[in-house]
């Protein structure tokens, strides 16, 4: 089984590893190269309609809710968190009414500080309540975690929300506020994976401001910062034949914002894609020739090498700089593991941001 | 290269002209690796064993919620309690009937049962969508689809008319209960959104507490009801390991013995060699090649004999080959490479060290001295007075050990050196015994007799000290297995008086189901039981109330009791006292213990000491009705009846039907028991059969000194013979002499394997638990063994003296002609 790898949003790890290994050894990394007969199609030209697109789309294989947050204590030391929700359908088909219910939840929170990364995760059956996603009022919750809105939510904003996790040794309590609405990401929301067609439906709020509780060991502390939420459902989101992804968020001088992802693939090539998002909230993709994005520094980890350190060049955007990881050992020891944390970079623009890296 | 190349064949040509020694050589290795090997395998399987036994999807070892007062309770709390933070996980029972049989039927939800529920099969995350995703498994223990008369895929009507999902083997599941997914148990027992328990896992903050999100709807039910039972086999698994640290020492004594024999035997080659020029680097190079090439293969050989025997001696079992690829089905062996690594280990660490004092031996050997069999003889003395200096010390190591160790691994070491200890003094023992035969025996035959059997020794000893260990681990393992087993089966009559057990909700339905059952005539007795916690100098105790009845008169294990004891416990103001808590508080029989109770203090003659074996915590055991004037609050729940066997199963269905009480409140503690007792004399059973197995091979370990001591003892037995006496006269003094030998050293191993039972029960034991067996002897069994010894040893001798018997008188001529 191609287990080590995972995906973009690690969705496919845990979930692909309890639902559906069997079948997924065939294809890709854990499920996400599958075929998608009998869920419902990625094509381009979706028009998105808020609240419902909030909420979830079950008739896809797969979805997510991502949040990472780049904070700073009232001491002024960086940190960050992330909360996670995915679901995965195990089979297409009418929803099955309680225990019937074919689709599976998983959630990941941790945070992370430069001496520190602490990590959770847990997993629900759909059908009877323990996880789930509404959108109006908009809830995404499994067990206690949950990120909540409520009467006061904007649909466009997707804001303000609450948000909550704790694990064996931290936990956290944050609200979310936002002015500006939410942004497509690739093509108007159609992200295309691979010259095959793979692709899906994905946009994004990249203007979160959080603030709120960080407790770990027990020892509560303020907080204060950035926040970025993905959303992101497919069918068949990634090639057979690719192996993995180095994806950036990045709060750039001037609210801009910058998504940027490469894949890679199994003979060694990988595509550089991503969204350039001006401060009105305005969104281009990136397609420019000369991108790059360049490993700089590894680190080791259980026996991986992950390239921590990056260099980032986007000429036609005057973009040069080089990222560095709060904690170079930001490693989600989860089912399926990857490596996701707050950076912070420098060169021709200065700023802090996420980075996940998965199939290494 | 070459040369090397020539030193082997010149070494290995040896071979070709003694196959009977290489075939000895073989031999010996291969026992020493089958018999580790096997005892490894089959003390791993037991484990499993025992582990499938006491494990079932959250059975008694996790801590649960249930409802008070109702057999299930609405799902919705389950969500409640997640939506909290509880790491729960539902779970819900019930029976169904299946080909006429009423089934056991358990729904789980595989998803968030907790990874630490016991020793709970997993589910391999591949087997997970198959489980949950139509149309969904049904999982069974090979036994049951056995019993069911079903094949596996098979999915079988139930009597509602619902099917279960095709049946699906899990091999390390429990007999008797057919597991499903949580959604399918509540469609199939027609309870929707219905659970009996939730599992509790490990929490992952500090989720708020159960009264404040369920009220008291659930209750929290702690894992104990399994400990003692689970305690008492963690004993008896020790005791398996030390048996398998006994066998290891028989097996290196046998390997010893083999190859330090056939080295003797090449040193006459060897100087040759040497005086051709080969040096003694190169030499010495060969022959640890040749050694280790030799203790590969005979290793190999000997693991897949280890591994039959295992398989052979496995209860209920032809263990197929498939274990040798690890499919893991119980009843059959399933072998780790750290098995394989760990045999083919012990045969080459056992082949060099046994062959270690003969390397060295070589490499000093002076390239012009004669090579002297006889030298034996002549070093002999210093030898035993040495070899006996070295015991002393051991010996010395164990007295200190046993007097100021305090941990286990002290026991074990006590344990190892009393055995290396004796194996060590034993040739200067039947040196002394021998030389006191010489100096009583007047005729001349009879004076060579014991001395020659004297110059023997040094030959025959290392067989000899492979008898006497085997010998002394058959005794002292026979000992403590049928201490344990009386002990286990005493203790468990007393303890599981009841042959049905119940567990009411609480002490209304106590009293109706009383009432119910006195109006029932297959109910014996009914015998009402209480506990109740106090603290006792700091201790949380346990007061255990005992009904009055002649039943646990007769079986309560006392140990110690002051006279009429049971009847002066009637009245209330007497105690039985655990073994255990006696000991922790130094309160002996005839002592006062004082016990804190909601009205005042309880004032308790110690009237009697129990053993409560396994149970960690302090016991006290009263008198019921005392217990709950003084407790008050004592539930009046635990009800014990005595039930003809037959009737068990129609009264607990009756039960279940009448009370709604579920599995987890009634229990058949006669089937309980019995089926503990089983898997128990099974284990027994098979530690027996390794126990004869382990005389077999110290008897082949006779069997090779003998034969390699024949061909250099002609020039003893050559004289004798041109001086009159006939080859079937020598010959039968040559058995006598083994017997005797072996007689001797038989004797000598029954004191010494009942001081290592003594060990096992009485240091090793209470090392590791706290409590000791009482030690018994078994006089039958001790004569059976040493019976049984000297049989080996006659088998042993049989070949070699009756090739002396028909030996060709040239043979024997040539004595004289040939310069040794």
């Amino acid at each position: 089984m191609s287990a080590e790898r995972i995906s973009r949003r690690a969705f496919a790890a845990g979930i692909a590893a309890l639902a559906l290994a069997d079948r997924a050894g065939a294809q890709g990394y854990a499920g996400l190269g599958e075929t998608a007969d009998g869920f419902a199609k990625v094509v381009p030209g979706k028009i998105f309609t808020f609240p419902a697109d909030h909420g979830p789309h079950p008739e896809f294989r797969i979805e997510w809710w991502y949040l990472t947050a780049n904070l700073v204590d009232s001491s002024g030391a960086a940190c960050g968190l992330q909360w996670t929700l995915f679901r995965q359908a195990t089979q297409p088909g009418l929803q099955g009414e309680g225990w019937a219910n074919q689709q599976v939840w998983m959630g990941h929170a941790a945070v992370t500080r430069a001496d520190t990364h602490r990590f959770n995760e847990t997993f629900s059956r759909g059908g009877i309540g323990q996880a789930g996603v509404t959108a109006k009022p908009f809830a995404a919750w499994i067990d206690d975690w949950e990120m909540k809105g409520s009467e006061r939510t904007d649909d466009r904003t997707l804001a303000p929300l609450t948000l909550k996790a704790s694990g064996t040794d931290f936990s956290y309590a944050l609200t979310l506020e936002a002015d500006r609405s939410v942004v497509l990401q690739g093509d108007g929301g159609y992200s295309r994976k691979s010259e095959r067609g793979q692709s899906s439906y994905y946009y994004s709020q990249p203007f979160y401001r959080a603030r709120g509780t960080l407790t770990i060991d027990d020892k509560p502390v303020d907080v204060s910062g950035q926040a970025w939420m993905d959303r992101e459902w497919s069918s068949q989101p990634l090639d057979a034949d690719q192996t993995g992804w180095d994806w950036f968020s990045l709060h750039l001088p001037g609210d801009e914002k910058l998504m940027l992802y490469r894949l890679r693939q199994k003979d060694g090539r990988a595509n550089l894609l991503g969204n350039w998002i001006t401060p009105d909230g305005r969104s281009a993709e990136i397609k420019d020739a000369g991108n790059s994005l360049t490993p700089l520094a590894t680190t080791d980890i259980g026996g991986r090498k992950i390239p921590t350190s990056w260099r980032v060049n986007l000429p036609a955007r005057g973009l040069a700089i080089e990222t560095t990881p709060l904690n170079p050992r930001s490693w989600m020891g989860t089912g399926f593991s990857y490596w996701e944390g707050p950076i912070s970079f420098a060169g021709s623009h200065t700023g802090i941001g996420y980075l996940e890296m998965t199939g290494y | 290269m070459r040369r090397a190349l020539w030193v082997l064949a010149v070494l290995l040509s040896h071979w070709r002209r003694h196959k009977m020694q290489f075939a000895t050589l073989l031999i010996g290795l291969i026992a020493a690796t089958a018999l580790w090997s096997g005892v490894q395998a089959i003390n791993q399987q037991a484990r499993n064993a025992y582990d499938r036994a006491a494990a079932t999807f959250g059975g008694a070892r996790t801590a649960m919620l249930v409802a008070p007062d109702t057999a299930t309770f609405p799902q919705e709390l389950f969500v409640r309690l997640r939506r909290a933070g509880w790491p729960v996980s539902p779970a819900l029972e019930g029976r169904i009937q299946l080909n006429g049989h009423s089934v056991r039927l358990l729904g789980i939800e595989p998803i968030t049962l907790p990874a630490d529920v016991g020793n709970a099969p997993r589910l391999g995350a591949s087997d997970l969508s198959s489980f949950v995703a139509p149309p969904g498994q049904t999982l069974v223990a090979r036994e049951t689809l056995a019993d069911l008369q079903e094949q596996e895929g098979a999915a079988l009507p139930i009597s509602s008319g619902a099917k279960l999902p095709p049946l699906h083997v899990l091999p390390q599941l429990v007999p008797g209960v057919l597991v499903v997914d949580i959604g399918v148990a509540q469609r199939l027992l027609n309870k929707p959104d219905q659970v009996s328990r939730l599992l509790i896992g490990k929490p992952r903050g500090k989720p708020a507490p159960l009264a404040s999100i369920v009220g008291d709807q659930l209750q929290r039910v702690e894992p104990n009801a399994e400990t003692e039972l689970e305690r008492l086999t963690d004993s008896f698994h020790l005791n398996l390991t030390a048996f398998g640290l006994l066998s290891f020492f028989v097996g290196l004594f046998i390997v010893n013995s083999a190859v330090g024999l056939a080295f003797e035997q090449r040193l006459p080659m060897l100087r040759t060699l040497r005086a051709c020029g080969a040096s003694a680097r190169l030499v010495n190079t060969v022959l640890v090649i040749e050694l280790v090439a030799l203790a590969l293969i005979a290793g190999l050989i000997g693991l897949a004999c280890g591994y039959f025997i295992a398989a052979a001696l496995l209860p209920d079992v032809a263990a197929s080959l498939r274990g040798l690829y690890g499919a893991q089905i119980p009843g059959q062996l399933s072998l780790r490479p750290e098995w394989w690594l760990a045999g083919i280990g012990i045969s080459i660490a056992g082949a060099i060290v046994a062959a270690a004092t003969s390397l060295i031996k070589a490499i000093r050997m002076p390239v012009l001295a004669t090579a002297q069999p006889r030298a034996w003889q002549q070093r002999q003395r210093r030898w035993l007075i040495l070899q006996s200096l070295a015991a002393c010390a051991v010996f010395a190591v164990a007295l200190l050990l046993l007097r100021y160790g305090v941990s286990l691994v002290a026991g074990f070491g006590v344990l190892a050196a009393l055995m290396l200890g004796a194996a060590l003094i034993l040739p200067a023992l039947l040196d002394i015994l021998l030389l006191m035969g010489q100096r009583a025996a007047r005729k001349p035959l009879a004076q060579w007799f014991w001395a020659d059997s004297r110059q023997q020794l040094s030959g025959l000893s290392l067989a000899l000290m492979a008898l006497l260990l085997a010998l002394a681990v058959n005794v002292g393992v026979s000992t403590m297995v049928e201490t344990f087993s009386r002990t286990f089966i005493g203790w468990l009559d007393g303890r599981l008086a009841a042959d049905v057990y119940i567990s009411a909700s609480d002490n209304a339905q106590g009293v109706a189901i009383r009432n119910w059952l006195k109006e029932r005539s297959d109910v014996q007795a009914i015998l009402s039981g209480g506990r109740a916690e106090a603290q006792v100098e700091g201790q949380p105790v346990e007061l255990l109330g005992l009904p009055d009845h002649a039943l646990y008169r007769e079986r309560w294990p006392l140990l110690e009791t002051a006279p009429r004891a049971w009847t002066q416990l009637v009245p209330g103001n007497a105690a039985f006292i655990s073994e255990q808590l006696s000991r922790r508080l130094n309160v002996r029989v005839g002592d006062v213990i004082e016990v804190p109770a909601p009205g005042g203090t309880w004032e308790l003659d110690i009237v009697g000491i129990y053993a409560d074996y396994g149970n960690p915590r302090g016991q006290l055991a009263v008198n019921v009705a005392a217990l709950i004037r003084h407790f008050p609050q004592t539930p009046r729940t635990r009800i014990g009846l005595i039930v003809a066997r037959e009737n068990i199963p129609g009264l607990i269905a009756a039960l279940h039907k009448q009370f709604a009480l579920d599995d987890r409140s009634v229990a058949d503690q006669a089937t309980v028991k019995a089926e503990s007792i089983r898997i128990f004399n099974r284990t027994f059973a098979v530690t027996s059969a390794l126990n004869a197995f382990t005389l077999g091979v110290a008897g082949i370990a006779l069997l090779t000194s003998l034969l390699t001591l024949a061909n250099s003892r002609l020039p003893q037995l050559a004289p004798l013979w041109a001086i009159g006496i006939t080859r079937p006269r020598l010959a039968a003094i040559e058995l006598a002499k083994t017997l005797s030998v072996a007689l001797f050293t038989s004797l000598l191993a029954v004191p010494l394997g009942l001081a290592v039972a003594w060990c096992l029960i009485a240091i090793v034991n209470v090392k590791a638990f706290g409590w000791r067996l009482p030690f018994h002897v078994f006089p039958l069994q001790l004569a059976e063994l040493v019976a049984v010894a000297l049989f080996a040893s006659l088998l042993a001798a049989l070949l070699p003296v009756a090739r002396l018997a028909r030996m060709q008188p040239a043979n024997l001529v040539k004595v004289f002609a040939n310069e040794r």
